[in-house]
């Protein structure tokens, strides 16, 4: 897994509620047996104007000039600022990988999904709640000037606006310090085999039907 | 002190190991395996040499992929990419040693149609799959969440996950339904009261006179969509409706550790002292026939009211929020819901696609026909079994007489990955869970509703109100 230390970036607005996870990701891509190559077709409805398809060649589509991500400097983004909900309904990680694909490194909304959240730290992306107004602030900001630039300090838990300003957020201390070492969750559960076996060998005696 | 939630007993059950920071290391007892979400991490296990820890304790089975026209099915699948897929999945299951149904064992079916079938989901269990709705199972009194590819391969690997507690909620639903409105009313008409990140961060546990009234079936279809309210685990406790429809099935245990399960079992409910952190009361009478009609489950009103208007909303996101859902549905606000009219009708997936369901869809068809402008009904059973049980009633021929397509099991057009699909601005009445934009196919406009409705609208070839059809 990548760490995620400190990131500066061009941050992209997508400015609606509830985006899911069949919008980031539509699910005919979910047919890959891989987890790499979904950059191009992240939020594929909304980018393209005619249907897609697994293996297609997006250059002969017709791009959505509307459509934020579509619209320069936005194809460098690094940073998505977005509304409430964001990652909502199905559990696809393809979700995640898609925006890791096209260059995302966290995503910034006033709420989340809980699994798409959960996701997120376990590819190396960092989400960041924060207050609405807060968020509202942040459009305003990314609205006013195309190419806005955040940087994103994990360590210290701070984002630094190009003002120079500094808006703190929270994070899980075990999150953030996998995050911050791009620590596999396997490799640190296998640790604890001894604990996991011992739990096994209680529960055969207090739920036998269980095994 | 107070109480423990049921959640909260169901937790600290399978906490192997807990962090300074509250961070568990949870046992898990089941892990249900389906051909989407899973490639990626039986790969990640083979890059890393990893053997399952227990082979035993995972169940797979494709379903999302899968053709359900009946001649596809038995020639094989012809989408070569769809194809691949569920290849791949027989194939790592034989090589990791898990039990598979494949695509042509009468028990393959829906995921979480299937794990309740076959007593694979009990009461207590933690019970996780790669799919946001195994939020299904919790109607057993089990803890089960839906997780992400990664997560697959932890459980895969270590037979844990890294979790931390969630906060309680109970949602009470209490006195009668009327009659014509079902489990999908009800969970409908919560998802519009506490809208679709109302329960973010919870688990709930539903509760109440209408809930335990429900049969399994209907406690399925309540605890599925409880992630379209946001929240990753849905909850009913354990009683005798429970504990009848787990005895005998084939994953269930038998003669002495029956008993001994079953008095385990039957503490699983909330103490009478538990404390929840939030509570909502729901009345039962009040609930009407829901119909969506935008493009989030909380976009949903009574069949006897009209759609909305963004003008009347004060909320500025909302509100144009709601002028792109009425945008893409292609609808006015004002208009009466049951003057909207149809091109197809899906009846089929995890939340609807059980025995019950298809009887009530069946009760209401009574010898009708489809209406001349729906193009296409489809009739897809959760599972093989599922499908034979309606056969043995009688049901398929009801619903081929009257015009619907009689399918074999699978997902089908709750997501529209095979060849099930809607035409850009087709309009669906839905016995799904979903209704985002482009859910069904591309442009597609879907409408959710429960499987009595759906064959009123079939019939009547736009929406109606079941209770006086
Ligand atoms: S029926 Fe629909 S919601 Fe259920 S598992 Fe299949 S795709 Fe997901």
């Amino acid at each position: 897994m990548e760490k995620f230390t400190t990131v500066t970036g061009i941050v992209a607005p997508l400015d609606r509620p509830n985006v899911d996870t069949d919008a980031i990701i539509p699910k005919q891509y979910l047919k890959s047996i891989k987890r790499s190559g979904f950059g191009p077709n992240a939020f594929d409805d909304w980018r393209y104007l005619d249907p897609g398809e697994p293996d297609m060649d997006n250059r002969s589509r017709r791009v959505n000039k509307d459509f934020v991500l579509n619209q320069q400097p936005y194809e460098q983004a690094v940073i998505l600022l977005a509304r409430e909900n964001f990652g909502c309904g199905s559990s696809r990680e393809h979700a995640v990988w898609a925006l890791e694909d096209f260059g995302f490194r966290a995503v910034i909304a006033p709420s989340f999904a809980d699994i798409f959240f959960n996701n997120s730290f376990k590819n190396g992306m960092l989400p960041i709640a924060l207050d609405a107004n807060v968020v509202e602030d942040l459009f305003n900001k990314v609205n006013g000037k195309k190419g806005y630039q955040l940087t994103i300090d994990l360590a210290s838990q701070k984002i630094i606006t190009e003002e120079g300003d500094e808006i703190e957020f929270d994070v899980d201390e075990f999150r953030k310090y996998c995050l911050l070492n791009g620590l596999d969750d396997i490799g640190l559960t296998l640790n604890h085999a001894d604990d996991i076996r011992a739990y096994e060998e209680q529960r055969k005696q207090s739920a036998p039907w269980l095994f | 002190m107070s109480g423990k939630t049921l959640y909260d007993k169901l937790f600290d059950a399978h906490v192997v190991r807990t962090e300074d920071d509250g961070t568990a290391l949870l046992y898990i007892d089941r892990h249900l395996v389906h051909e989407v979400t899973s490639p990626q991490a039986f790969e990640g296990l083979r890059l890393a040499n990893r053997q399952p820890w227990r082979a035993d304790a995972a169940l797979a089975v494709p379903d999302h992929n899968v053709p359900t026209d009946v001649a596809e099915r038995a020639k094989g699948i012809t989408d070569p990419v769809a194809k691949k897929q569920v290849e791949a999945l027989d194939n790592n299951a034989r090589e990791f040693g898990i039990t598979e149904f494949d695509m042509n064992d009468i028990r393959q079916g829906i995921v979480h149609v299937i794990g309740p079938e076959q007593g694979a989901t009990l009461p207590g269990m933690t019970l996780v799959c790669g799919d946001s709705h195994t939020a299904t199972h919790g109607a057993f009194g089990a803890m089960a969440f839906g997780i992400g590819t990664s997560e697959v391969e932890h459980v895969l690997a270590t037979q844990c996950l890294i979790q931390k507690k969630m906060k309680n909620m109970r949602i009470n639903v209490e006195g009668t339904l009327g009659t014509g409105v079902t489990a999908k009313d009800i969970v409908l008409a919560i998802i519009g009261e506490i809208g679709t990140a109302g329960g973010t961060g919870y688990a709930i546990e539903f509760a109440g006179s209408a809930i335990r009234g429900l049969s399994m079936d209907g406690r399925m279809t309540i605890c599925n969509m409880a992630i379209e309210a946001g929240a990753r685990v849905g909850l009913v406790a354990v009683d005798q409706t429970t504990i009848d429809y787990v005895k005998g099935r084939p994953y269930a245990p038998k003669a002495e550790l029956w008993e001994r399960a079953v008095a385990a079992w039957s503490a699983l409910v909330s103490d009478d002292d538990a404390k929840f952190d939030s509570e909502i009361m729901l009345d039962a009478a009040s609930i009407k026939p829901q119909v969506t009609w935008g493009t989030s489950p909380e976009m949903v009103v009574a069949i006897d009211d009209t759609v909305p208007d963004p003008a009347q909303e004060s909320d500025e996101v909302k509100s144009s929020g709601m002028e792109k859902a009425l945008d893409y549905m292609g609808l006015k606000a004002g208009t009466p819901m049951n003057e909207i009219s149809i091109d197809k009708v899906f009846i089929g997936s995890c939340t609807n696609s059980r025995l019950e369901d298809l009887q009530e869809a069946a009760k209401v068809i009574n010898g009708r026909k489809l209406a001349e402008n729906v193009k296409l009904a489809l009739v897809v059973p959760g599972s093989g079994l599922i499908k034979q049980q309606a056969e043995q009633q009688g049901l398929d021929k009801i619903f081929s007489d009257a015009g619907f397509e009689w399918r074999e099991p699978g997902c089908s057009m709750c997501l529209a990955m095979n060849a099930d699909r809607l035409e850009a601005g087709e309009r669906c009445a839905s016995t799904s869970n979903r209704n985002f934009e482009g859910r069904q196919g591309q442009g597609s406009r879907t409408h959710l509703v429960s499987p009595a409705m759906a064959a009123a609208a079939a019939i009547a070839g736009h929406f109606v109100d079941v209770r006086n059809f």
